[in-house]
């Protein structure tokens, strides 16, 4: 069993912000491929911004709930784009899915990654297979729901969760984008791999590094 | 190799920006207090007016807020570069183009800005400000006919808000300012083509690569990849195949009436733009279509892309009025 408290989350904010940092230009051009090349800039900002947010509260009296929606909500108002909106509405279904706790054990960290592909999925009203963000989502929540239930613990669910991302982000290299703006591309978009996947498989391997390593 | 710009932090390029731009106009723009990227104009809401909220990513200038002022928009959100607005800001602008008759947003139609605007109107609803949205959907090549509501928005938005901001300052009813807005966009139709890239002011690295050599129609104005590929050819070329595009869709009778943006994606030259304009002038001749009126220039930009877009704005009398209604922006007047 591992314990989640909000200086854990605070360090995991901190981790993906530095990831981002690091996977920024690949990021980029991997947007400018078929999207506006952006889409790294924005994911550095928005998780810099959470982090140096989540930094400033004082990890003893925050609930992970109050952390999760500050994160939110400086990462929002950071970014805009479409990565504002899905990933505030992730953070803020991840807080509500955990109300009223102080510490979270592995049930209800995996609780909080699930409500957060769920939100961004709800946000976003993409379905799996269209060329998103939620091709690497949905397969990770799913997995780690499973990987908990066969008593892996967080570690082991976060392992899936960030395979099963890695394999959902490589799959979108196959579809046609039918949502965002890749979607105005149509065949063209074929072969390469959508930059939101990309992202998101950076930030569930930060997660699972930052709470289970 | 980083491309050179006049900057002096890429992080901080919007705000410095803005600074410039409130400086340079005093008399038609402020900022909310205390949210600096919400531009509102000092002479517009009034009580009674329906209001006019605009906004998106910054890099498209005088796009957004140069359209902000008497006449045309009330307020216009500033997003980064080449990306929408977050909720706050939006919200600022309902707050402050509020005049008890309802709140108009319109903007380009991208999934980023949709959902950014979309939670500002959820949240006006709670500060009890109706809202409504009209998304500009004019650039042609961007989905398939058929498809209007899938299309960006772009260069056309230029008489979209014209028409919704005359119809807000003519004080008509919420339910008039949509539909005018919604029809202004209807009989909007436009498109671009690009000769070579821009780079944003935090990476400085071209968002796409093209031959030296080439050209690609229907690159939407963040870049976005187009419709075809193909070699450079000659400005009438280039202007036949736009033209033909718009005007299979807009299918004009001879005697119909228009008015013609020709609009420079940022580094392309005046010259070229009238190259392009004095093609245009010759194709709507030869079919019997009058030109109303005429504007050449940057009005829609992508940072300094390389390449111009065409827009037909198909007039009838109710949209003519709307176009040729005063309006007193700080980087646009007409009337």
């Amino acid at each position: 069993m591992t314990t989640i408290d909000s200086n854990r989350l605070a360090g995991m904010f901190a981790a993906i912000a530095d990831a981002m940092s690091a996977d920024r230009d690949r990021l980029c051009a991997l947007d400018g491929v078929i999207g506006d090349a952006d889409h790294g800039i924005a994911m550095e900002l928005g998780f810099t911004a959470a982090r140096d947010a989540v930094a400033a509260l004082d990890g003893g009296t925050t609930d992970p709930t109050t952390l999760l929606n500050t994160a939110a909500k400086s990462f929002l108002n950071a970014v805009g784009a479409s990565s504002g909106p899905l990933y505030a509405t992730a953070f803020m279904r991840g807080a509500a899915a955990v109300k009223g706790k102080v510490a979270l054990d592995d049930a209800d960290t995996v609780a909080v990654f699930q409500a957060m592909a769920k939100g961004i999925q709800d946000r976003g009203k993409a379905e799996p297979g269209e060329k998103t963000m939620i091709d690497a989502w949905v397969p990770a929540a799913t997995a780690a729901g499973e990987a908990l239930a066969a008593g892996k613990g967080l570690a082991g669910s976060l392992a899936a969760a960030a395979e099963a991302a890695r394999a959902g982000a490589e799959a979108t290299k196959t579809m046609i984008a039918t949502k965002g703006r890749a979607s105005r591309l149509g065949e063209r978009s074929l072969g390469h791999m959508d930059p939101g996947a990309a992202s998101a498989v950076t930030v569930i391997e930060a997660m699972r590094v930052a709470l289970t390593g | 190799m980083q491309t050179k710009k006049i900057i002096n932090d890429g992080n901080r390029a919007v705000d410095e920006m803005l600074e410039g731009i409130l400086a340079a106009h005093p008399r038609h723009l402020k900022s909310v207090d205390g949210s600096p990227r919400s531009i509102i104009a000092r002479d517009g809401p009034r009580q009674g007016k329906v209001g006019l909220v605009i906004g998106g990513g910054s890099g498209h200038e005088p796009s957004f807020l140069g359209f902000v002022g008497k006449g045309l928009a009330d307020a216009a959100a500033i997003g980064n570069v080449f990306a929408s607005p977050p909720p706050d800001p939006i919200l600022e602008c309902a707050k402050a183009a509020d005049g008890g008759a309802g709140v108009l947003f319109m903007y380009g139609n991208y999934a980023g800005d949709v959902m950014n605007f979309d939670m500002a109107a959820e949240m006006a609803a709670m500060d009890d400000i109706e809202v409504r949205t009209v998304l500009s959907t004019d650039d042609v090549a961007s989905a398939l006919r058929g498809e209007r509501q899938k299309r960006r928005g772009v260069a056309g938005n230029f008489f979209i808000f014209k028409a919704a901001g005359a119809a807000c300052d003519r004080m008509l009813s919420f339910d008039e300012c949509e539909r005018i807005a919604k029809k202004a966009n209807d009989h909007t139709f436009t498109m671009g083509v690009a000769l070579a890239p821009c780079s944003l002011p935090q990476t400085r690295r071209p968002n796409f690569e093209i031959g030296d050599d080439e050209m690609e129609i229907g690159m939407g104005i963040h870049g976005e990849p187009g419709i075809a590929r193909g070699k450079l050819r000659t400005a009438d070329e280039i202007t036949d195949e736009m033209l033909d595009r718009i005007l299979a869709e807009m299918a004009p009778a001879r005697g119909d009436k228009v008015a013609v943006l020709v609009n420079s994606l940022g580094s392309t030259p005046l010259m070229e733009l009238y190259i392009m304009n004095r093609r245009v002038k010759q194709r709507l001749d030869d079919i019997g279509v009058s030109i109303h009126a005429t504007w050449v220039g940057n009005y829609c930009t992508s940072l300094e892309m390389a390449g111009a877009s065409i827009t037909l704005h198909q007039l009838d009398d109710e949209l003519q009025t709307m176009l040729d209604h005063p309006c007193d922006c700080a980087m646009f007047r007409a009337g």
